[in-house]
């Protein structure tokens, strides 16, 4: 899989598109810029405050989710097990609310990291492709949350939870300051620490890694530990703005629009670089395209094919500039 | 035949190393796998569950998973390929849709040719983007499963027509009966095996899976045969709709959805590995039985939970193959 990618990159006439680079690079901020400008103009509502909380609130789980997702993808792996730990959040969350919100949300975010460490222990120990071992995740997470909870939703009653999604400062929403503080520490991680270098350097080669003497196999546990809290996290945001526990219906194609988010923001599938600002614009850009079809009164069918080509034409551009 | 062709390309992924005895047993193991546990778990349920043992239950198991397996056939030529395609449980759906529409508007031909035709084409175009624009065909079939799904509702007009199907039609006459739809899935699959072994097509799918690079220097026509398979592949998952359709005697539009989850987990169940370059169609047959050996037992006995205890023992399973596969393995150096 390595060799092919390798060569992937090798085949690439060098020179031929000098262009495409920068083109590829500013594309992301580009397409946000025009679809602010044209929203604006046919919407006098669209820049209004209440239009900006409504985006947040859709587009700041996908965010966090997105964060995890591009550490996984920095190390060269996927994880397409984050809806299904979201759908577990909320079956965990009205389990433990007698014991008082907070156990509850720490239990939660526990289960989402237990989740990673299952299939991050799968992925570095036992071997098995990301795609596989989160799979497996995906499928069996959401039975497992709806045998919890049971198949209807439940209401979630408690003001903290509640308030992620109502209360907050400067008009603004809580949950996007946990999403503005989230994506900080992310960028940290990745740019100031060791930890984010020596993710970047197994996905970059792991066996080289693994020569030069670096954890590889604690580095990427610890990396789908950390999707998965982050994905445990975005799913107590959307329970407690839903104000209610639906399992069986939280965190569908969540892995889908996490993946293109982070696809779109210029990190490349093959590993070896974390854009987290580009995850940031890749996540504003598919909110963007997806507010714009629903204002213009698109059908759902229709918004879902412009944004499968939209997807397509995405990750071509962004693949010409992973080939630098 | 296959265990024969397949080894080659497993020395070369493990560097080219001499298998020893005991790495032989555990590639065998690796591959027969899935045949093995099936028979064991069709004695041990045959023993301890009552009502399993009946010829009207190994009906309802071979009639209601006919068609579907049908998915695990395209899927096993694609990850043989070293490729994967996520959008056959939508393009399932679409091929359904397609067909009751078509005998709505047209008649018993335009049923059976639409969703071919459409199938064949989005195929085409997921196949020329991989294997021409270098895209991940994670990807690209992730995408085609988003705007299958909207093609369809777009034609049901958002869900909320369904087509149905003439009964004394002879599309309808397609999927009728018992023998119908399990004879369907036994010719299509001893179709593809043969396809997968004897062909020139299907060696370059073992060669491509095996090293596209090796493949590429082999003179294997690498891009052609990508589009190929992906081809095949969005082809033979819209049939499958159309036949179901023909079933069920109407287009349903909600059906299909995680369906190539089910399609990827049996072709794994059934050895072939997910990094291309081995596997077998007499594998996934195994693989679809067994799952759909598993999913009636848990419908007779943990019928509370319905379809969500399915759901986990699914997954639970499949981490557990997977599990065993990389061990049985032991190729990969880290």
């Amino acid at each position: 899989m390595t060799a092919t990618l390798t060569s992937t990159k090798a085949e690439q006439p060098v020179g031929r598109r000098r262009w495409a680079a920068p083109v590829a690079k500013y594309a992301v901020y580009a397409g946000i810029v025009v679809l602010i400008a044209v929203n604006a103009v046919m919407s006098s509502s669209f820049l209004s405050l209440d239009n900006l909380r409504v985006q947040l609130y859709q587009a700041v789980p996908v965010l966090i989710v997105a964060l995890g997702m591009a550490l996984v993808i920095g190390t060269e792996g996927i994880d397409l097990s984050v809806g299904g730990v979201i759908a577990l959040t909320s079956a965990v969350l009205p389990l433990y609310l007698g014991y008082g919100v907070w156990v509850s949300i720490a239990l939660a975010i526990l289960a989402g990291g237990v989740c990673g460490a299952i299939s991050g222990s799968l992925v570095a120990f036992a071997r098995v492709q990301p795609i596989v071992a989160t799979l497996s995740l995906m499928i069996g997470l959401r039975g497992l949350a709806v045998i919890m909870n049971g198949a209807t939703a439940k209401p979630l009653n408690d003001p903290t939870l509640l308030n992620l999604g109502l209360t907050g400062w400067l008009g603004l929403p809580q949950m996007a300051y946990i999403g503005a503080g989230l994506v900080a520490i992310i960028a940290f991680v990745v740019r100031r620490t060791t930890l984010g270098r020596n993710l970047v350097a197994v996905g970059d080669n792991a066996s080289a890694s693994f020569l030069a003497g670096l954890p590889v196999r604690r580095i990427l546990l610890s990396v789908y530990v950390m999707s998965g809290m982050l994905a445990a996290v975005a799913g107590v945001l959307i329970a407690g703005h839903g104000a209610y526990a639906d399992p069986a219906n939280y965190g569908l194609n969540y892995e889908l629009l996490a993946i293109t988010a982070v696809v779109v923001g210029g990190t490349p599938l093959s590993g070896g670089q974390i854009r987290v600002i580009g995850t940031v614009a890749g996540t504003i850009f598919m909110q963007l395209v997806s507010a714009t079809l629903i204002q213009n009164n698109v059908k759902n069918s229709y918004e879902q094919m412009i944004e499968a080509v939209i997807i397509c034409i995405a990750v071509f551009i962004a693949r010409e500039s992973a080939n630098r | 035949m296959s265990s024969q062709m397949t080894a080659p390309a497993e020395d070369m992924a493990g560097g080219g190393v001499t298998e020893t005895p005991r790495e032989r047993v555990f590639a065998l193991l690796q591959r027969q796998g899935g045949p093995v546990v099936l028979v064991l778990v069709v004695l041990l349920a045959c023993i301890f569950s009552s009502g399993f043992a009946s010829s009207g239950n190994f009906s309802t198991i071979l009639v209601g998973n006919a068609y579907v397996s049908l998915l695990a056939l395209a899927e096993t030529f694609v990850i043989i390929s070293g490729g994967i395609d996520l959008s056959v449980g939508s393009m399932f759906a679409l091929g359904g849709v397609l067909a009751a529409w078509g005998m709505n508007h047209g008649g018993s031909g335009v049923a059976v040719l639409l969703p071919i035709v459409v199938g064949l084409v989005i195929g085409v175009i997921q196949g020329s983007l991989i294997a021409y624009a270098r895209l991940a065909p994670f990807i690209v079939t992730l995408a085609g499963l988003l705007f299958a799904r909207g093609l369809l509702q777009a034609i049901s007009n958002e869900g909320s027509t369904t087509y149905l199907v003439p009964g004394h039609s002879v599309f309808a006459f397609l999927g009728d009966g018992t023998w119908r739809p399990i004879l369907t899935a036994v010719a299509f699959f001893a179709i593809a095996a043969v396809v997968l072994v004897r062909t020139r097509f299907g060696q370059a799918l073992f060669a491509i899976g095996g090293s596209e690079n090796a493949a590429l220097l082999m003179g294997v026509r690498v891009r052609r045969t990508k589009v190929l398979v992906y081809m095949l592949s969005g082809t033979l998952a819209a049939v499958a709709g159309m036949l179901n359709a023909s079933r069920l005697q109407s287009g349903v539009t909600n059906i299909g959805v995680g369906y190539e989850l089910t399609a990827i987990a049996a072709v794994v169940i059934g050895g072939t590995i997910l990094t291309g370059g081995s596997g077998s169609m007499y594998g996934t047959a195994a693989g679809v039985l067994l799952l759909a050996v598993i999913q009636n037992l848990i419908g007779v006995h943990l019928s509370q939970y319905g379809s969500s205890a399915s759901d986990l023992v699914n997954g639970a399973f499949l981490a557990v193959v997977v599990v065993l596969q990389s061990f049985l393995a032991r190729r990969r150096a880290l």
